[in-house]
């Protein structure tokens, strides 16, 4: 990172930290000069934009913790003197819980954004993994964050989620009863989850440190999935990505205002604001949205075992996509067939989520299972044949003849590298 | 010890860096337990409570819900109906074969007198928590006229036994007797 760098501390006061602590270089060999690819498109600012949603999930969260009271006794009532008594309470509050929501749409969009160019591929396995790994603490965070209103959304869904565990075979009721810290969820379960819930975020960013590090070290993939090759395929990170980026997060805020600002319980559920009662079951329980999908898999399985086995097989299996996918072509854009397959996969994840909305029972039951087998076939059957089967559109030489095609007719050399003059 | 070739006999130093290992791993293994053991159910939670329930209100047909170390337990005095329906199914036509009734041993059948208050056929008192995923089933519901789980679709019958869904065993009963004609004691 700080060796595409090109800074030499000028002022005194650089120099002395420079040779003690190199951090200004480090900084701006990884955010300045950094040399990042000339055809990022919008999918690319997703990045940018969960940064972003992490640190504002944290500011906000940080407060929201200066005024609610973790026990069973009292986390219901405080979370409504948040939205009542503090001031900008409500703003906080929904800002936060709109929060999670966003950080979900952008985070699938990131990963489709993978998924769709070949991101995963040699040589950027690790960032993916990192990736992944992050994607699961986020779950993590997001559903511990959940259960801390103390509705009875909070207290099924924890009921529902800690019991996924009881399916291991031998120890599973001995680690629900560790997790619970009792025989029920109750208020050690919830003091544990605040705990938990606070960390988590500290970790995320921790892991993300990692993950820009790993793709900083093997560079940006790119639309065209081809290897910057000369100077001129790249262009500074700043000022061509920091302005890019900051005008995609101001759209993403507009986004997010519309939900904070006139939709902010759209994304939740009414029951949520009834105190939990562990004797009474809403009606019908179904978690966040983001989780169904995942919910849909796990129900679509008649066996208790065997349905946390594939939930947690759905994102297991993305753990090893890099060796799954057998074509050589990163980017989709020249995979003819796997573009097809993209989309139907895509739409796949959709209809999941649709049906772990919709009661288990019927025609919803037997759509689950198809879509649910789809989505293994996708990664352990279509992607490896896919590799041998697939004949890929011809690549570009480089990134600059890939923009330049069909393009304003400039020379090569004049369009190809305005950072130079 | 990429030092230590074939011939030569384990050193004195070879012993040390084992023993020195060994030892820091009991160490950290002693040192991480603490960590660990601290979210098992504190002696507050472990107090094994009984409760005594009074049943004299309940009639024929009624259920009532008690909370028993934190969880609901149903407690149902069943029609002759709901028995009935219960004995007539044949063990082979049930998912869990067993009766999952704490006062009886472990290998007992899920027959309908295994499974209610013994001598007292019709009553029957369970914990109200589905064994799929822990919520609380609804009673007079689901297509076995017993109780129906709303969080994924797990159907019991009269006598509490997993017929249809991804619930794998029959709700469990927890350990108790009656004192006296009308009241239970649990736990």
């Amino acid at each position: 990172m700080a060796g595409h760098s090109n800074y030499v501390p000028q002022s005194a006061a650089a120099k002395w930290l420079e040779s003690r602590l190199p951090v200004i270089s480090l900084m701006r060999g990884s955010f300045v000069d950094f040399p990042t690819p000339k055809n990022l498109n919008y999918w690319w600012t997703f990045g940018g934009i969960l940064f972003f949603v992490l640190i504002a999930q944290i500011l906000t969260g940080i407060v929201l913790v200066m005024h609610y009271t973790p026990s069973t006794d009292a986390a219901f009532d405080s979370v409504e003197h948040i939205m009542r008594d503090v001031n900008f309470g409500w703003l906080l509050r929904y800002l936060h819980s709109n929060g999670a929501s966003m950080f979900f749409i952008a985070v699938y969009i990131h990963i489709f954004r993978g998924l769709y160019y070949g991101s995963y591929k040699a040589p950027r396995e690790i960032s993916w993994i990192l990736g992944v790994i992050i994607f699961l603490i986020m779950m993590g965070t997001a559903f511990m964050g959940y259960v801390l209103p103390w509705g009875q959304m909070s207290f099924w869904g924890a009921t529902v989620i800690t019991n996924l565990f009881s399916a291991i075979p031998l120890v599973g009721e001995a680690i629900v009863t560790w997790l619970w810290g009792g025989f029920a969820v109750d208020n050690p379960t919830l003091n544990r989850f605040f705990s938990l819930h606070y960390l988590l975020p500290f970790m995320i960013f921790g892991v993300v440190i990692l993950h820009v590090w790993a793709f900083h070290t093997t560079g940006n993939n790119n639309p065209t999935g081809v290897q910057p090759k000369t100077k001129q395929d790249t262009l500074p990170f700043h000022p061509y990505y920091t302005v890019k980026d900051l005008f995609a997060i101001v759209v993403f805020m507009i986004f997010f205002s519309w939900f904070a600002f006139y939709l902010p319980n759209y994304l939740g559920h009414a029951d949520n604001y009834i105190e939990a009662n562990p004797l009474v079951t809403p009606a019908h329980i179904v978690p966040e949205w983001y989780f169904l999908p995942f919910y849909a898999i796990l129900r679509a399985v008649p066996d208790k075992l065997g349905g946390v086995v594939l939930m947690f097989g759905a994102i297991a299996v993305l753990f090893i996509l890099p060796w799954l996918d057998t074509s050589k072509v990163r980017s989709g854009t020249y995979r003819p067939l796997f573009k097809q397959f993209f989309w139907i996969f895509a739409l796949t994840c959709v209809a999941l989520g649709y049906l772990g909305a919709m009661p288990a029972e019927g025609i919803y039951v037997t759509l689950s299972r198809i879509f649910t087998a789809y989505y293994f076939a996708h990664f352990l059957i279509i992607l490896p044949m896919l590799g041998f089967l697939e004949k890929p559109r011809p690549l570009p030489a480089s990134i600059s003849e890939a923009v330049l095609k069909g393009g304003s007719g400039q020379p090569a050399g004049a369009a190809a590298a305005p950072e130079t003059k | 010890m990429a030092h230590n070739t074939d011939a030569e006999e384990p050193n004195r130093r070879d012993f040390l860096y084992i023993a020195t290992g060994a030892m820091g791993v009991v160490g950290a293994g002693a040192l991480v337990w603490p960590f660990i053991d601290q979210m098992n159910p504190d002696a507050s939670a472990l107090a094994l409570a009984s409760i005594e329930v009074d049943v004299s209100a309940v009639e024929e047909g009624q259920s009532i819900t008690v909370k028993w170390r934190g969880k609901p337990v149903f407690i149902r005095n069943r029609t002759e109906t709901e028995v009935a329906e219960a004995t007539d199914v044949p063990i082979s036509d049930l998912p869990d074969k067993l009766a999952r009734n704490a006062n009886l041993p472990a290998d007992a059948e899920a027959t309908d007198p295994n499974r209610g208050v013994k001598d007292k056929e019709n009553w029957l008192v369970q914990i109200g928590i589905c064994t799929h995923l822990g919520c609380v089933p609804i009673g007079d519901a689901g297509e076995f006229g017993g109780w129906f789980c709303p969080c994924h679709g797990s159907h019991y019958d009269t006598a509490g036994r997993i017929r249809k869904g991804p619930a794998p065993e029959n709700l469990l009963i927890p350990p108790l007797e009656f004192v006296s004609d009308t009241t239970i004691k649990i736990g």
